[in-house]
């Protein structure tokens, strides 16, 4: 038997999109199979490795642990709402220049979770960057340089405003 | 890691959402924040035919504090909202110490106060709270409502008091009386994992400066949340007061009637043995921090 579908509209990057979804898709894949958005990564599907982290009306969250059917009426934002290749976004130009990502698996995650935290955290110390990292697992830096890409998009964004 | 197929119900009302959940019972689960739920779906541990998404619900969304400091939390309340609340920090301060220890940023964003309690998970840092503050929780279904005292609402590992038809839709933390200090501490691998062991404590003094209410409550070391009356025994009736070395002895002296009290299970991170020594160590540590807190707000002798 065909599983129910369940038409749902949400506002993605900015623009309004409608789908038929059955209610146990993961807002994660949704994103990447259905969107074709494959800037989200999906590492551990339970919640704990913040590779898919995306923002939900604004504020960072789990897409693994999201059903696409939630999403209706609310708005997400994904990585591929951040930069371009040719125009990074100034948390994605820090993290290239202090090479604050060698595989790149955890980034996206990593860039949707920090866009949120320095919006509302203009001026963060070390220790702050580090517990708002703390919900995203990256197994190839060590963190050091994702903590001075963090520090460094935050001043940037300080001088220039 | 896919969920098993589920019907999905959207509610726009409290009473819409009961009646959902009293038709469909034990095959039918709330969904709040869905922050330990979907994950326990996600490994297919749990299959519920019919999810109630309560996230459309306005009047479930209430954290209300009154000027004296009652406080009440419903059951679409998130940590993130409780965490960054100015009055929740000033007269609850025990929930807001530990909530900041309840996983990561992005899981609070999500994650509901009311959800993780129904959940009942014994690693759980806001269940040992709420039986710290004596919290009441009010059950509501087709039938009516209830208030379950937070000491008999966790009965087990991922159990608790509800019946099938039931939700929980408000927690209410009543004010502290002056001369009240409380701490939470706790001990895990990487911040915002699962605590090896935590420990919360209430302690209240008199004017004089006598304990006369002590709650020493450990979360990880059983199935629910355990209460030590041993512990609470060694500090009702004596007199923290202000001379650091007395503070010390007679929060060691507690902290080593908690360990005694416990039998931990043990964890893949921490034997049984290291669970106790923890809990040991945390309380004497909590206890000797929630006494200087209490003295900092006692109570006037005109009272």
């Amino acid at each position: 038997m065909a599983e129910r579908q369940y038409p749902i509209r949400l506002t993605v990057n900015g623009t309004e999109r409608e789908a038929q979804v059955e209610a146990r898709l993961l807002l994660s894949d949704f994103i990447r199979h259905r969107l074709g958005l494959t800037g989200t990564h999906v590492g551990c599907e339970h919640g704990v490795c913040g590779a898919c982290t995306i923002l939900h009306d604004g504020v960072p969250a789990r897409a693994c642990l999201l059903f696409a059917v939630q999403t209706h009426g609310h708005s997400i934002e994904t990585v591929e709402s951040l930069g371009t290749p040719e125009h990074l976004h100034p948390l994605q130009e820090a993290f290239r220049a202090c090479h604050g990502l060698q595989c790149g698996y955890c980034t996206p995650g990593i860039l949707m979770t920090m866009k949120a935290f320095l919006e509302q955290h203009p001026d963060p110390d070390e220790a702050a960057i580090r517990k708002a990292l703390s919900g995203n697992l990256c197994r190839c830096t060590g963190y050091q340089n994702i903590v001075a890409a963090v520090a460094r998009a935050a001043a940037v964004a300080r001088e220039g405003a | 890691m896919k969920p098993p197929a589920f019907d999905y119900e959207a509610p726009r009302s409290l009473a819409e959402a009961l009646a959902l959940k009293a038709r469909h019972g034990e095959e039918a689960r709330f969904l709040a924040g869905g922050q330990s739920l979907v994950p326990a779906m996600n490994f297919r541990l749990v299959r519920p035919a019919v999810l109630i998404d309560l996230n459309g619900i306005a009047e479930l969304g209430d954290l209300a504090c009154t000027a004296a400091g009652r406080l009440q939390i419903g059951a679409l309340v998130r940590h993130a909202r409780v965490e960054g609340d100015a009055q929740v920090a000033q007269h609850q301060p025990l929930l807001a110490e530990a909530i900041r220890e309840v996983a990561h940023p992005q899981v609070r964003n999500r994650g509901t106060v009311c959800g993780n309690l129904a959940h009942a998970d014994p690693a759980s840092e806001l269940p040992a709270v709420m039986v710290a503050l004596r919290a009441q929780m009010r059950a509501v279904s087709v039938r009516g409502e209830r208030s379950i005292a937070a000491a008999d609402f966790f009965q087990g590992t991922y159990s608790t008091a509800l019946e099938s038809d039931e939700l929980l839709a408000q927690v209410l933390l009543e004010p502290m009386p002056a001369g009240t200090g409380t701490a939470f501490l706790e001990l895990a691998r990487r911040p915002g994992d699962y605590a090896m062991m935590g420990v919360a404590v209430v302690v209240r003094v008199d004017a004089s400066g006598a304990c006369t209410d002590a709650r020493v409550v450990c979360c990880g070391a059983g199935d629910r949340p355990l209460a030590s009356a041993a512990s609470a025994a060694v500090l009702l009736g004596a007199r923290p007061g202000s001379d650091p070395a007395a503070l010390e002895a007679l929060s060691e002296a507690a902290g080593a009637a908690l360990a005694t009290s416990i039998d931990p299970p043990g964890t893949v991170h921490a034997s049984a043995d290291y669970q106790r020594h923890l809990a040991q160590v945390l309380a004497a540590r909590a206890i000797a921090t929630a006494c200087a807190r209490a003295a900092t707000h006692l109570p006037s002798r005109s009272h």
